[in-house]
């Protein structure tokens, strides 16, 4: 029950992109059209999904102090948690390529959709983001990282899809100011769809 | 591109925020008060001078493959001793940034810059092209601190700016300004006042 609450609060009340701005160099540059955004989207949840879990358990039997305890006694004042950064950049490009080879050997279909993204995955603020949030939350178990992780990632898919599918209409049919076109009138979109999450605050089930 | 080309061109012209729309996530996320927003800019221009010229003399010796890796290793290495010097000399102001000062890594200004020109210059012109652009950056960051919080919370660096008399006399602080999506309307309307000026940039459609 408590899980099912995170992952519903991941992805409407603490959303990525509408209440944390996470990972928006590439939202701006990839919501033009729904079908490339759908498709980084996917790509976002499912390193999300996969590097939370990791990274959650490298800070509980690694990193945190005291939390090589499982290994000697010896080494429960030993705090690494300072090299936490480097081992979460390096969990996150590492399992980006490793990914991207699996992708290209068994699904060659997903791998050609997905293209470019997922390489430019790896500097993603948004995947860096929630192994920090996860780090400073203290989360109990590997089953609530999942569901974070989960979470995060279909609020950020909900997120591109919906804002490139109000931008294909814009850029059809209104006339918007010339120094306003394109990047401008995109953040103003962002900013009232992010105004619009804000009415989610508060949700329990 | 001469040196001083490669100083001043990030200031306006091909400013990394308004121009070149990387790194925003931090600029919308840390800009509620002016005190974080300064930090994070020089946080910024020390990690992306550094990181450029330590690339670019090693440049020659990474391998294509891999550099991605190498370069998130130069980055995150250098984020850590900004974050923990941070939390040595400047407690609170670390609190109040918490992870975006580990996400410097992933922003997407260092990478760019990295990709684009450390990659291929000499370390000088890499320096001044990392302190152009990191102030590039940091300007931006405090004109949108600036307006948030003067019209936010009435004050600038903590100190109240705007006099007990206006309050009597009936006027409020904007609360709108302090929530996170109000951030991305300030960028929206300095990219309109920007492009207004610099016609060359702006979209056709």
């Amino acid at each position: 029950m408590e899980n099912l609450n995170l992952f519903i609060r991941s992805i409407f009340v603490d959303n990525m992109i509408f209440a944390y701005f996470l990972g928006m160099c590439s939202f701006i540059a990839v919501s033009k059209n729904v079908k490339t955004a759908f498709g980084l989207g996917i790509a976002v949840t499912f390193m999300l999904t996969i590097t939370l879990p990791i990274n959650y358990l490298l800070e509980t039997y690694v990193l945190r102090q005291g939390a090589l305890t499982w290994l000697s006694a010896d080494f429960a004042d030993v705090d690494l948690s300072f090299l936490s950064l480097i081992v979460f950049i390096a969990v996150i490009a590492s399992m980006t390529q490793l990914v991207e080879m699996v992708v290209e050997k068994y699904a060659p279909a997903l791998y050609s959709s997905l293209g470019i993204f997922l390489p430019l995955i790896a500097v993603n603020c948004a995947i860096l983001g929630g192994s920090l949030f996860m780090q400073q939350r203290d989360f109990a178990s590997v089953g609530t990282a999942v569901c974070a992780g989960a979470g995060w990632g279909i609020g950020w898919l909900l997120a591109i899809t919906a804002v490139a599918a109000v931008r294909e209409r814009v850029a059809q049919y209104s006339n918007v100011p010339g120094p306003l076109r394109g990047v401008g009138i995109t953040f103003i979109i962002t900013a009232l769809m992010g105004i619009a999450f804000m009415s989610f605050l508060g949700i329990k089930i | 591109m001469s040196n001083k080309n490669v100083f001043f061109n990030p200031f306006s012209k091909n400013n990394p925020v308004i121009v070149q729309i990387l790194g925003i996530c931090s600029v919308l996320a840390v800009t509620a008060k002016l005190e974080p927003a300064l930090v994070m800019g020089l946080s910024v221009i020390a990690v992306l001078a550094f990181s450029n010229v330590i690339i670019s003399l090693i440049r020659n010796t990474i391998p294509t493959n891999i550099r991605i890796i190498v370069q998130l290793v130069v980055v995150a290495g250098l984020v850590v001793i900004v974050s923990q010097l941070l939390e040595a000399y400047a407690y609170n102001v670390s609190k109040q940034l918490s992870v975006f000062i580990g996400l410097i890594i992933t922003n997407c200004i260092l990478m760019g810059r990295l990709e684009a020109f450390a990659m291929a210059n000499r370390p000088w012109p890499s320096f001044l092209d990392g302190v152009g652009n990191g102030v590039g950056y940091a300007i931006i960051l405090v004109i949108v601190g600036f307006f948030r919080e003067i019209l936010g919370s009435g004050t600038l660096f903590g100190f109240q700016l705007i006099p007990q008399s206006f309050y009597d006399a009936g006027y409020v602080n904007n609360g709108l300004m302090i929530l996170p999506p109000m951030a991305l309307i300030v960028v929206a309307c300095i990219i309109w006042v920007h492009r207004s000026y610099n016609k060359d940039l702006q979209d056709q459609h």
